[in-house]
């Protein structure tokens, strides 16, 4: 939708950023005065071990989490002081959140699921929501599933749901955590080709949380934690799509 | 979230589990319709009593002896006589200080065994002059009524309620025929029209002159004067006389028992209006006991509910994450899980309301003991029932319904 811009915008800009856990008398410090900046059209993997810091990162940027110190600017704006509301209306405006397990409501169909961040964002009719559920099933391949139950799908279409359900409010970013987590090797193929997709013709920056090294490959610029710390960050060359292989299906 | 969205919202996730939903409500349900069933049934037993107190008329004043209030007969106090007397009843057919008197009909009670050839039966009579008919609203079926020659010549006469006339005559007419009470033989000379469902019942009365039931079924001694009467009623001239000739009635007795200023009435002077005021104060307790024993159910119900509405909390842990992850604030989780709850007893109030008035509707004239329910359905006691059914399931749905909005998301989202 929009072509990347010639000079690069940045989307992310977190500035010596810590984040503190406190177990009983115990710190644990889970992010250590992280510097990072990712701008408008990049595609970055994170990796790293359990327990590195990446999942937190990935809350502190999903402004699901705020850090104990230093600053997190999103799209220009800092959010780490914004009150619980204010957050939650970040997340609705700016992000479009990927699960692992991709958390569909599983009573709900597919369109009903898609349909759901825009029932907490006000100013859209049910048929405003429904057209843009269906543009965003469609933007997916999805256009025969919309009346579709979670349970009567298989894992990488409800996984394309979720990618749907990020996609319906047309956001700058989407952060994905180990989209491809709990599918077989087709069905991930498939996943980060659509995230490649969103990246290179909708102009997403996307960053994806995952310790499969042939997904990290497939981004273009892989970013690797050690004990809350940033121990690599280098630019992929030339990313390596995901072959295709058996499908377990 | 906007009202319309938050209800299909909750009603969809209300529905997604029908037969929890529905034995939750059942709760209310119960509740609702016994509030409704119960105040409609203590409603009709009040307008059924007032309206059988009207039917005696108004202008009916009863005199009793006894204070008014506790006597300080310990310390002297108090009147002289604690009995009321045919000559107190005589005394207040007085035009100059009764003028608002129209009639006077003293009575006294006795009871015994009656026995007509083998048919023996007890009783409980009423020795009356020949204005207590009058005065109670009463008419005769045969024969005719204790007149005052009777009374004067302490005559062995009696007049039959119906019911115990067909208890010991069967189907007769016992005009002419005798019957002994307490040993003594009585010609019966006539019976009394039956006044099945009025609150002071005859049929099962028998009436003998006053004079009779002192000196021949008590054995009372003492002069005709001093027959002691147990009570006196007095008919006012008219109905908007009734507290003048209440006045009349007081200023005559305590002239005769010799009260001085500081000293309280030694009698009761009941109105019907009186009456019916106390019966409506009686009745309105028990309106309230009832409502209050509904009101406890309800309470019930709504505990029920609170307990539902935790475990769903619990339960939809992980959906409460996945909603606060794309966008919903604290408030849309707390109004999603209080509309849920409200939506829960308002169903369950509003299904209470058309089973306790089916109750109250089709219950209308069942008899239970002999005795004719009647209902009297109230729309403002439905309303309130459903109102107080949806602040129960704002009260019982707001505790759960913090607990779902205070969950931290990152942790719900992790959840199971």
């Amino acid at each position: 939708m929009t072509s990347t811009p010639t000079a690069p915008t940045p989307v992310i800009e977190l500035t010596g950023v810590s984040r503190e856990f406190r177990i009983g008398t115990h710190v644990v410090r889970a992010l250590d005065g992280i510097n990072l900046t990712i701008n408008h059209g990049e595609m970055v993997a994170i990796i790293g071990p359990s327990g590195s810091g990446k999942s937190t990162l990935m809350n502190t940027l999903g402004c699901l989490d705020q850090p104990t110190s230093g600053s997190f600017v999103l799209n220009g704006q800092d959010v780490s002081d914004l009150s619980d509301n204010q957050l939650a209306e970040t997340r609705s405006k700016q992000l479009g959140f990927v699960f692992q397990s991709y958390n569909l409501l599983p009573r709900e169909t597919a369109i009903s699921n898609v349909e759901l961040p825009l029932k907490y964002s006000g100013g859209y009719s049910g048929k405003d929501r429904r057209s843009a559920a269906q543009t965003a099933l469609d933007r997916v391949g999805l256009s025969e599933r919309y009346d579709h139950r979670p349970m009567q799908m298989s894992g990488g279409e409800q996984q394309r749901v979720g990618i749907a359900r990020a996609l319906v409010k047309n956001p700058e970013l989407i952060l994905a955590d180990e989209p491809t987590g709990n599918l077989d090797t087709k069905s991930s193929a498939e996943v980060i080709e659509m995230l490649r997709s969103l990246n290179e013709d909708d102009g997403k920056t996307i960053v994806v949380v995952t310790h499969d090294p042939e997904v990290a490959e497939a981004m273009k610029r892989i970013i690797a934690f050690r004990d809350g710390r940033i121990v690599e960050d280098r630019a992929v060359s030339h990313p390596i799509p995901i072959s295709a292989g058996e499908s377990e299906q | 979230m906007n009202a319309a969205l938050l209800l299909s919202t909750a009603l969809a996730s209300v529905s997604a589990n029908k037969l929890r939903a529905s034995l939750t409500l059942l709760g209310i349900v119960i509740g609702v319709s016994s509030v409704i069933a119960m105040m409609a049934v203590g409603r009709g037993a009040q307008v059924s009593v007032t309206s059988r107190i009207s039917d005696l008329g108004t202008d009916l004043i009863t005199v009793r002896p006894g204070a008014q209030a506790l006597r300080f007969a310990f310390f002297g106090g108090g009147g002289n006589s604690d009995v009321l007397s045919l000559g107190d009843a005589l005394s207040l057919k007085d035009e100059v200080f009764a003028p608002d008197v129209h009639l006077v009909a003293p009575e006294n009670s006795f009871s015994g065994s009656a026995v007509v050839g083998s048919e023996n039966t007890f009783v409980s009579g009423v020795g009356v002059t020949a204005e207590y008919l009058e005065a109670r609203n009463l008419n005769m079926e045969y024969g005719r009524n204790i007149s005052n020659v009777d009374v004067e010549n302490v005559s062995l006469v009696a007049v039959l309620g119906s019911e115990i006339s067909e208890t010991l005559f069967a189907q007769q007419n016992p005009v002419g025929a005798t019957m002994k009470i307490s040993g003594r033989e009585f010609t019966i000379v006539g019976v009394m029209e039956s006044q099945e469902g009025t609150i002071f019942n005859p049929d099962n009365s028998v009436l003998v002159p006053i004079t009779t039931a002192y000196y021949r079924i008590n054995n009372g001694k003492g002069l005709f004067d001093s027959i002691s009467v147990s009570s006196i009623n007095v008919l006012a001239s008219s109905e908007n006389t009734v507290d003048d000739a209440r006045l009349d009635i007081s200023t005559v007795l305590r002239l005769r028992h010799e009260l001085g200023a500081e000293d309280e009435d030694d009698f009761l002077i009941t109105t019907q209006q009186d009456t019916i005021e106390t019966l409506e104060g009686t009745q309105g307790t028990f309106v309230i006991l009832l409502g209050s024993i509904a009101g406890i159910s309800l309470l019930v119900g709504g505990i029920g509910v609170m307990n539902i509405m935790l475990v769903s909390v619990t339960e939809r842990t992980r959906e409460i994450g996945i909603r606060r992850a794309v966008g919903a604030k604290r408030r849309d989780i707390l109004f999603q899980f209080v509309t849920e709850a409200i939506l829960m007893t308002f169903a369950g109030g509003l299904l209470g309301v058309l089973v306790g008035w089916a109750i109250a509707y089709f219950g209308n004239g069942a008899t239970v003991d002999g005795d004719i329910i009647e209902t009297v359905i109230e729309t403002h006691i439905a309303a309130i029932a459903l109102a107080v059914s949806v602040a129960v399931g704002l009260f019982f749905g707001i505790y759960p319904a913090v607990r779902a909005a205070s969950l931290n998301p990152i942790e719900a989202l992790r959840h199971e």
